[in-house]
């Protein structure tokens, strides 16, 4: 990274580009949140805190932290997020949250203590911190802040970075485990099964026979002849409904460029 | 000056998570509104960085990402095999071990 811009962007105070752009996403950032709160639709709420994780990303930049703020883009918006939006559309696309409370006075009770606890916290922490000076990263991001972090990630942090890939394989195959569906022996329909039930008695092997073959109509509601003259209801698409024709449909069409129609016979 | 507008906009954001778990009903989006928290506390560290001067507050964000992406793979693999056992996605219908 630019060592001027690592200057500028790690000075403990605010600058008044940092002010801006804080003033500007802010307001976003929060707005994507009580959106995932506030809209019914599953969906619109998965993209509004997409919306609040990549100003979040920009927050971090912005922080001197330019290599959380790209992971935080590539893993929590390109990857948790999406992982969400596939388990939405999977699992609860259509379904509505419930207008029955359970516990009677809970959602009013939950906003008032939300009310209350964010005040509680933002002044405390506006008070307390704000006459603290901040000391800045542009120490500890003089050789640049991906080495920086690589230095602390692979000496102190050692032993939790290799802990984190044990959490991460037990995680793998927890997900495998829960999402894999058990099926009996015959119930997979694979070659032999099905090679089994065209055999079975009762059941006739060879290739269906369309529809209007050797019948007395070549419309497709028409079921087909088979060799002993009967009709074979299954020649007949599903979705074509079996029904008597009317008179008019039922007389012969003009033919030889007569414009009347045949008489019913 | 320094920057504790960040804590005051990551507390915010930490109720708001919390005030949406408390409200909603999909478990989907209750799960969403955890990561919401787990956001907050993230902007929280990366900003104690900065007023340190160490890294070590980054390195903290950074693995609490690794436990949320783990956490987000078994939760929704969890909410897969309710919905697939119970057809559906309320937090008010799994109650079987309440009593």
């Amino acid at each position: 990274m630019n060592p001027a811009l690592t200057g500028v962007l790690a000075d403990g105070g605010v600058t008044t580009g940092e002010a801006v752009t804080f003033w500007i996403l802010a307001p976003i950032a929060l707005a994507g949140a009580i959106g995932m709160v506030l809209l019914r639709n599953a969906v619109h709420s998965a993209l509004s805190l997409v919306l609040t994780m990549l100003s979040l990303g920009v927050f971090y930049v912005l922080q001197a932290g330019p290599f959380i703020g790209m992971v935080q883009i590539i893993v929590y918006t390109g990857a948790i997020m999406m992982l969400f939006l596939f388990v939405i559309m999977l699992v609860g696309r259509n379904t509505r949250d419930s207008l029955i409370e359970v516990l009677r006075g809970q959602r009013v009770a939950a906003i008032l203590l939300g009310i209350g606890f964010a005040m509680l916290l933002g002044t405390g922490l506006a008070r307390g911190i704000g006459s603290i000076p901040a000391v800045g990263l542009a120490e500890a991001n003089v050789n640049g802040n991906v080495e920086g972090i690589a230095k602390l990630l692979f000496t102190r942090y050692i032993f939790a970075f290799e802990v984190t890939s044990a959490l991460l394989i037990t995680a793998a195959v927890g997900a495998m485990i829960l999402a894999h569906v058990e099926k009996k022996p015959g119930e997979k329909m694979d070659q032999k099964v099905l090679s089994r039930a065209r055999f079975e008695k009762g059941n006739y092997p060879g290739p269906k026979a369309g529809p209007g073959v050797f019948a007395t109509s070549d419309s497709v509601a028409t079921p087909a002849l088979l060799p002993d003259g009967t009709f074979t209801e299954r020649s007949v698409s599903k979705v074509v409904p079996a029904r008597e024709l009317t008179i008019a449909e039922a007389r012969p069409k003009a033919v030889n460029g007569s414009k009347e129609y045949g008489a019913i016979k | 000056m320094t920057p504790e507008y960040y804590l005051v906009l990551a507390a915010v954001l930490f109720t708001i998570g919390a005030v949406g778990v408390l409200i909603r009903r999909n478990a989907i989006v209750v799960f969403m509104c955890v990561e919401l928290m787990l956001n907050a506390a993230n902007l929280t560290l990366v900003t104690f960085a900065r007023i340190n001067g160490s890294l070590d507050g980054q390195i903290m964000a950074f693995f609490v990402m690794v436990v949320a992406a783990a956490e987000v793979v078994v939760g929704l693999a969890i909410i897969m095999s309710i919905f697939r056992s119970r057809r559906s996605a309320s937090v008010d219908d799994a109650n079987l071990l309440k009593y």
